[in-house]
Formats: C-alpha cells, sequence, structure tokens
C-alpha cells in the first residue's frame, strides 16, 4: 500500500479563477487503476462532506476518449500509448507527490475542476468528417470496390484516434492538426472518401483555425502522447491534401 | 387474449418486412419537415437513427448524457458484426443467420423479428463500408471474416479489436453531416429524466443540462430511446460508467411495458477482478475464443501449486490440463455460445479448479495458436518449420496483428504477458437481452415511444449470440424505425408544433424538480456508491449466473429494504445547480434500486432455465438449462407504483418457421 500527496487543480466551474489544492491520500493499492484512486479519494471526501473532485471518465478501458488528465506535466500520465484510465497505479511509489491538471488550451475552456468542454472537436468534425452518403441500404456491394490492404490497414490506424485531445494539451501550440488529419487521412486513404476530398480538407482546417487552435511547428509531442499512436505521418498527409485542394480550390 | 399486440404482419416468414415496409403509410418529404423525433442516446442505434430520420426530412434533437455523441458506450465493442453476406462461400444464408440467432436466444425470441434482421444484415455492412468504416481486408483487397461462438460459419465482419469503435464512428460522421446541416440540433452532456406524455402520446421529454443543472422542457412528435442495456445494476460489469437505466426507467413508469428483465448475458471472457477498488470491468473479446483454448488443471494439487505460485501454468503436461469446453461440446468447442460457456467457467471454478487466488479464474491460452500460425508462416516464407523459436516469433506476430489491442489492454491491466502466459479469465455482466417491450414496429406501449438497440427487448430472446448487439443496432437506426415510424408519425402531418407551456410538461418538470431536491437536502451519511456497491453484491450472488428461488426471494426483500435505507441515509454533495455528477449518479441508483427488484421477481416467476437465465431447480441431468414449454412466453411487466405490485403479461411465442428443440452445442 503506498501513501502518496496529490496536487490537485480545483476550479468551481468555467469563470472561476482555480487553484492547486494539496490532498494527502493513503492506503492506495497498486492494482488499482488512476481514476479508481480518484474514486478512493472521492469516497473519502464525500464522507466528509466536501465536494468531490469532477473529473471526465467513462468506459474506463481505454476506448471512449472521455478521461482527460494532465498528470505529472504528461497527458494521460508517465506511460504512453495509454489513457488514464488504463494507468495503473504501480506506475508510482510510495511517497509520490503527483499533479493532476485539466487539458490547457484555449480551444478546451474548464468546464468545472479536471473537466474542459472539447465540443471544438465536434465543430471540426461537422465541417468535413464524413462521406456523404444517405443511410439508404441502396448502396453498392460492399466487396465491389477492392481495397489495397496495405491503404485499409492506415485508414483503419487513423480511424482509431479516439478524440480525446491529448495532442491539443501535449503541443506547445495548442494545435489540432494529429486530431484533424487523423480523420483526414482516414477517408484520403480510401476510395470512397475522394469524392469529396478537397472540400472536406479544406472546410476541416478552417474550422480548426475558426476555433482557436495554434498552428503545428513540428515538434511531434503529439505523436508522442497520444494514447492510440496516431502517427505525425498523417499530419504529412494532411498538408499534401490541404496544398492540393487550395491549388484546385 | 393478452393486452399485448406484436403485430407482426401476415404472411410467410421471408416476405413480412418487405410487405410490410409496401403496406405501411409513408409521409412526404415536404410534411416531414413539420415533423419533430427526440431521440435519447447516440449510441450505433441512436446515432444511427438520428442521422437517417435527419436525412430523410424530419427535425431531430438528440441527446447524450456525455460530452459527445461519439462517446456512446457502442465504442467499447470489440470483436464484430455480423452479417449474412456468405463471402467465404461456407454455406452461409439469411435463413442460417436467422437460425443460429433463434437458437443462441434459447427459442425466446420472436421469429419474425430476428428474421428482418438476418435480412438487413447484409445491408449494413454495404452501407458502412460507403461511409468510410475501415473493415479489416485480404491481401486481394476484399474484405475478411472470422467466426463467433454459436455459430459453424465466419460471418462476422470486424475492425481489428475495436470493430464497434469504428461503426460508431461511421454513425457519429453520418449525425455530423446533418448536425452541420442544422437537420439535428444535438443536446450533450444532457441527461433526460422523464419522458411527457399528452393525451395519451409520447410528446416530449424533460432532460438536465449536467453541466449548468437546467431542467429543461423538450417536444416531439415521437420519442426514441436508443440508452442500451441495465447490466451496471450488478456495479461491476463491462458497462462504461455512465450506462444507466434511467431513461427506460422512467418511460416504465410512465407505461411503458419491460420485458424480460432477468435476461442478462454474463460474458464468459473478462478479466477477473483484483480487489475491493475495482469500479468496473474489461471485456477481453470474445473473438479470441477462435485462437485460444480454455483450460483449468486437471488435479486438484496442480490448482494449489499454480496458486502459491511454485508451478507455472506453461510447465503443466498437456496431459494434466482440462480444456472442459473441448471435452464437453466437441461440435463447438471453445465457440460454445457465451451463456454455456459462463455457465461451465463457473461450474469448474466452483468445484475448486479456478486458477487465481480467489479461485476465480480460468485459463484462455494462445500457445497452441502462436505455434499452429508460426508453423503455418515459416512454410510460406521456406523458413525452418521445426526452430522453435522462430515459429513461436512468427506466429506472435500473426497473433499480434489480429489482436494486439487486445493483448496490450490486458497487459496494462494485469501487468502479465499474454504472450508468454495464458491469460486469466472470468465472467461478467455484459449485456442485458431484456428491455422495453416493443412490437413489431418497435414501439413500446406507449404510443409514440420507441425503444431501439440493448434498450429494448426484442432480438436475442434469452441469450445473445457474439457479434449480434452491433448488427441490432444498426439494423433498427438505419433501416427498421426511420420505416416504421413514418407510419405513425403520418398521422401527425397537420398536429402542428407540440406545445411545451402544458399542465402535462409542468407536471412531468415538477416531478423531476421534487426527486432532485429530495437528494439535495437528505441529511445522509453515505455516498451513492456506498449503495450502489451494496446492490450490485446482491445482483451478483442472488441473480447472477445461477438463481433458485430461495435466493430470488432473498433479493427481492433485500433490495426492497437497501432502496428504503438508501432514500433515508444517502447524501448527495453541492448543489443542483451545476455540474453534480453525485446527483446524477443518485438518480440512476434510484432507478436501478428498482429494476433490481423487478428484475429478481422476473427470474422466479419464470420457472425454467434459458439461455442466460439459470435457475438451479431446472436443469438436465447432465447439468444443461433446461427449457420448458409452458414458459415459451415473454414477460412484459407493467408498473402499479412498486416493483413489488407489477403486472405480469405474456406474449405467447410460436414458432412456424423452426423446430424447438432441445439447445445442443455438442
Amino acid at each position: 500500500m503506498m501513501n502518496l500527496t496529490l496536487k490537485i487543480w480545483r476550479q468551481k466551474n468555467a469563470s472561476d479563477k482555480g487553484q492547486i489544492v494539496d490532498y494527502p491520500l493513503s492506503g492506495v493499492s497498486p492494482d488499482m487503476s488512476f481514476l479508481e484512486m480518484l474514486d478512493v479519494l472521492n469516497q473519502e471526501l464525500i464522507e466528509k462532506g466536501e465536494q468531490p473532485v469532477a473529473f471526465d471518465h467513462d468506459c474506463r478501458e481505454g476506448i471512449c476518449g472521455t478521461c482527460s488528465l494532465y498528470i505529472n506535466g504528461r497527458a494521460h500520465g508517465p506511460q504512453t500509448k495509454i489513457t488514464a484510465c488504463q494507468l495503473h497505479m504501480r506506475s508510482f511509489k510510495d511517497g509520490d507527490t503527483i499533479y493532476i491538471e485539466p487539458w490547457r488550451a484555449e480551444a478546451f475552456p474548464v468546464v468545472k475542476d479536471l473537466i474542459v468542454d472539447r465540443t471544438s472537436f465536434d465543430r471540426i468534425q461537422q465541417a468535413g468528417g464524413f462521406i456523404s452518403v444517405n443511410t439508404s441500404g441502396n448502396t453498392q456491394d460492399a466487396n465491389a470496390i477492392p481495397i489495397e490492404k496495405e491503404n485499409a490497414d492506415k485508414a483503419f490506424d487513423a480511424a482509431t484516434c479516439i478524440g480525446c485531445g491529448a495532442c491539443v494539451a501535449s503541443c506547445k501550440n495548442s494545435s489540432a492538426m494529429l486530431f484533424v488529419s487523423a480523420k483526414v487521412s482516414q477517408f484520403a486513404l480510401l476510395p470512397q472518401g475522394q469524392v469529396e476530398a478537397t472540400d472536406r480538407v479544406l472546410n476541416m482546417v478552417k474550422q480548426m483555425d475558426e476555433e482557436g487552435f495554434g498552428n503545428c511547428t513540428n515538434t511531434g509531442a503529439c505523436e508522442v502522447e497520444c494514447p492510440k499512436g496516431i502517427s505525425l505521418e498523417n499530419i504529412a498527409r494532411m498538408n499534401r491534401e490541404y496544398l492540393s485542394a487550395s491549388l484546385k480550390g | 387474449m393478452s393486452i399485448l399486440d406484436s403485430k407482426i404482419p401476415e404472411g410467410p416468414l421471408a416476405d413480412k418486412w418487405t410487405k410490410h415496409k409496401n403496406e405501411i403509410n409513408l409521409v412526404n418529404p415536404a410534411n416531414k419537415r413539420l415533423i419533430d423525433v427526440i431521440i435519447v442516446g447516440t449510441g450505433l442505434a441512436g446515432g444511427s437513427s438520428a442521422a437517417t430520420l435527419a436525412e430523410l426530412g424530419y427535425n431531430v434533437k438528440a441527446f447524450c448524457f456525455q460530452d459527445s455523441p461519439r462517446r456512446a458506450h457502442s465504442i467499447a465493442a470489440q470483436g464484430g458484426i455480423n452479417a449474412a453476406k456468405n463471402y467465404q462461400g461456407d454455406g452461409d444464408s439469411t435463413y442460417r443467420l436467422f437460425y443460429d440467432t433463434v437458437k443462441g436466444g434459447d427459442y425466446r425470441s420472436r421469429e419474425a423479428n430476428v428474421h428482418r434482421l438476418a435480412e438487413v444484415s447484409t445491408n449494413i455492412i454495404d452501407q458502412c463500408v460507403a461511409q468510410g468504416v475501415p473493415f479489416a481486408r485480404e491481401y486481394g483487397g476484399l474484405l475478411d471474416n472470422r467466426s463467433f461462438g454459436g455459430v459453424l460459419v465466419s460471418r462476422t465482419f470486424y475492425a481489428k479489436g475495436q470493430t464497434g469503435q469504428q461503426l460508431l464512428l461511421g454513425a457519429y460522421a453520418a449525425m455530423n453531416r446533418q448536425i452541420g446541416r442544422g437537420k439535428i440540433k444535438m443536446y450533450t452532456r444532457h441527461e433526460m429524466l422523464d419522458v411527457v406524455i399528452v393525451d395519451g402520446k409520447a410528446r416530449g421529454i424533460i432532460a438536465r443540462n449536467l453541466v449548468t443543472g437546467e431542467i429543461e422542457r423538450h417536444s416531439a412528435h415521437a420519442v426514441v430511446l436508443g440508452t442500451g442495456g441495465y447490466g451496471n445494476a450488478f456495479y461491476l460489469s463491462t458497462y462504461a460508467m455512465g450506462s444507466n437505466v434511467t431513461a427506460a426507467w422512467k418511460a416504465h413508469k410512465r407505461g411503458a411495458f419491460f420485458a424480460n428483465p432477468c435476461y442478462t448475458q454474463i460474458h464468459p471472457t473478462c478479466i477477473p477482478v483484483s480487489g475491493d477498488h475495482q469500479s468496473k470491468l474489461t471485456l477481453m473479446s470474445e473473438s479470441l475464443r477462435n485462437d485460444g483454448r480454455i483450460w483449468v488443471p486437471k488435479h486438484k494439487k496442480d490448482v494449489d501449486a499454480i496458486r502459491n505460485g511454485s508451478l507455472k501454468p506453461t510447465d503443466l503436461a498437456e496431459a494434466d490440463r482440462d480444456y472442459y469446453l473441448e471435452r464437453r461440446y466437441p461440435a463447438f468447442g471453445n465457440l460454445v455460445p457465451r451463456d454455456v460457456a459462463s455457465r461451465a467457467a463457473k461450474e469448474r471454478c466452483d468445484a475448486g479448479y479456478g486458477v487465481n487466488k480467489t479461485g476465480e479464474a480460468v485459463y484462455l491460452d494462445f500457445a497452441s495458436a502462436i505455434e499452429r500460425y508460426g508453423k503455418e508462416q515459416a512454410y510460406v516464407k521456406g523458413l525452418n518449420v521445426d526452430d522453435a523459436n522462430l515459429v513461436t516469433d512468427l506466429g506472435k506476430k500473426v497473433v499480434e496483428n489480429k489482436y494486439g489491442n487486445l493483448f496490450q489492454m490486458y497487459e496494462k491491466i494485469v501487468d502479465q504477458n499474454p504472450y508468454e502466459t495464458p491469460m486469466m479469465i472470468y465472467p461478467a455482466v455484459h449485456y442485458t437481452m431484456g428491455g422495453l417491450w416493443v412490437d413489431y414496429n418497435l414501439m413500446t406501449t406507449v404510443p409514440g415511444l420507441y425503444a431501439i438497440g440493448e434498450a429494448n427487448f426484442s432480438d436475442h430472446g434469452a441469450n445473445r449470440l457474439g457479434a449480434s448487439a452491433l448488427m441490432q443496432g444498426l439494423a433498427d437506426g438505419y433501416f427498421v424505425l426511420p420505416y416504421t415510424i413514418g407510419d405513425y408519425l403520418a398521422h401527425d402531418i397537420r398536429t402542428g408544433a407540440i406545445p411545451t407551456d402544458t399542465k402535462e410538461f409542468d407536471e412531468a418538470e415538477e416531478n423531476v424538480r421534487t426527486d432532485i431536491n429530495k437528494f439535495i437536502n437528505n441529511e445522509g451519511t453515505k455516498s451513492v456508491d456506498h449503495f450502489h456497491k451494496r446492490l450490485g453484491k446482491i445482483m451478483w450472488n442472488k441473480c447472477g449466473m445461477a438463481r433458485n428461488e430461495k435466493e430470488l426471494k432473498e433479493a427481492i426483500s433485500d433490495i426492497a429494504q437497501l432502496r428504503e435505507e438508501f432514500y433515508k441515509d444517502v447524501f448527495v454533495p453541492g448543489t443542483e445547480n451545476e455540474y453534480n455528477e453525485e446527483l446524477a449518479k443518485a438518480g440512476r441508483v434510484a432507478d436501478f434500486l428498482e429494476l433490481g427488484e423487478l428484475f429478481a421477481k422476473d427470474a422466479l416467476e419464470r420457472e425454467e432455465s434459458a439461455g442466460g437465465h439459470f435457475r438451479d431447480e431446472y436443469q438436465t441431468e447432465g447439468g444443461e438449462a433446461l427449457r420448458r414449454p409452458e414458459f415459451q412466453y415473454v414477460s412484459a411487466w407493467e408498473y402499479k407504483g412498486k416493483p413489488s405490485e407489477a403486472v405480469h403479461h405474456k406474449e405467447e411465442l410460436k414458432y412456424e418457421n423452426i423446430e424447438v428443440k432441445e439447445r445442443s452445442y455438442k
């Protein structure tokens, strides 16, 4: 069992200034997940009649993209290729001090404590992250267009983005390029995505800029911290798509 | 005569759906613009129906409690989606998918619904590919398939271990297109807390904005619930933390009958519980049983040695292992359906052969698959097939390609490498076949109130086969509801917008406010989780994988008592006018505490074993489920104030195209 000092960002609501508050926590098992450790803290706070720490979480198996904790200065904590809900306390040791903060970005305003508003991501997807085909069920047979396995696999890899925002939180410019390029790449690699390729990339990038995300300066922190290992190659591909779309447009 | 009218169309089974579509009313495009539809939940069923109804021209308002529709728990489905494409040429057909699903459901589902599901299954795959869903492909560029439990063909389409994610993101993209066009108004971080009934019809909902705490009124001509299942009544499950029964339960309280609540799927391959701190359980996809072999030691002395760490499972000789599924069910082996596999694991663990410290785990072993694939690869590459190290390395790569993300997930949680040592697994609550009763049109017993996907009861009978949940969610949302709801809405083209300043909305909002104030002002001492965990223990111990009369009766009184204690002693910090997760949880647990009692009552009434519902009193000599012909009906419960007073209705099930037989996988 471990004893920890937690330094947690507390902020009542979007207009509150917010501050780091210290919480000692004892009896933490190495088999607990990081979020289960926060559950234990919250139960203690509730029993004392205090407000529990608000944090976003849902599936707790690394796929919904809801959890969004900045732990000791890193998105989703010290391990790579996992989300905070998959992080276990065996990654820490007795006596550790752990800083827990929300994602920090202009386009992700804090809702409360560790919860941020990521609806800007949804608005970027609404601007073009789709193929315009109605759900009639009258499309051609699924095997009518063979797709080269390599492209299908790369499209899949890009499509595994969970939309958590770790890329933005890790970027010194708060850029959303990795997130946007993952969707642009998924469709750019598939024949179904070609028809609207020009509009898609122009519209999504325009929305990204309007939401207040910063520029990409190729430092690559996003790729390092991405829990799904989305590759920087996607950004390069989006840049090519954007360039050719701009020339056409 | 039952008061339940399933409205199954006349005619031969294979023609029913086509005939029905030809005969029901349509709404012309100009009139669709005058009609509003509310959809609660944005998973596969809710998301796909929202997109489709908006494409058709209806004004859709969609609600989810998550911060984005993309986060609904359909996202976590791993293994795949069934479709009767017969791309593998292995004898699959619409009839076989229909037959497997009815048999898999232990002859407790409706023939007509299941046949329709099998018919539209092929459209789903075409549609999803057109949307850019990146399914797994073979080197020739065509789609790949794999096999799932309870069937003898390969009809499952997949995207590694993230099929649910890819399908949901497809539906989310289709929704986004309509949100961008203004045809869907999306309300995220909103929770539905009541249905509003006007002149006997569902005409709106009361929702709480989870960020500001505001109580909102929303009206529509019809309300659709795609709000998922209620497995979190067990506290520990593979559901997301926020998954809840509240929307369905409020609908039940407003007159929607609740069907077969006791039919719960306990999935055989989940990561075992590690301690009291546990907040949720993680599934290891059924697809792993394509290649993993399940076993426990044959002898107790080896069990003891493994538990105390003096023997490694990899060192136990082949002859000392009991591959109990292969032994008991030679025809289906490790790919028996989930209910059968779960009970077999429980049987071995109860007999003392469990392999972890708590005695509640069995092995899922990939060693022979790694060797088989490795040899194949070595042969293809012209390398030495007798070089054991080489074969193992090559085999691991193949397994990684197929299941990499699942193996990684396992390693992160358990801290053991499943390429080197067998996984430990144990059954956990995963899905609920029961849900709101619906007719063939997916309408509940409340006119204008629909339930789709896991929220309804209709297609899986007493046990759901793997890779069928995604199929049903998308079938309901893309291809069934959009037709059937038109038949109802055709009568509303002259109704005009539904006002929200009426006494019915006043009354519903007042109800919601009363409940919220009760929690906020309750001077209790214990957290919501405290009660939720206790409910989960009762459910798991007395309404779990095996049930009996004595324990079910105890469960009923235990839950009623716990509910009373909950209302007296629950403490909810904070206020109602802010983001307050404890308040949201209190409302959900209050509903689980009522549902749990009805669940036990339903299990007690059903004096037979069928699928996921196993009664100790009703089993064959070989320990298999014993179905009884006199229980060949759907139980639909009508709310009368308390679960104990719920009124039982029956919908008789008729099998005209399938012979009801003993369900054997031997």
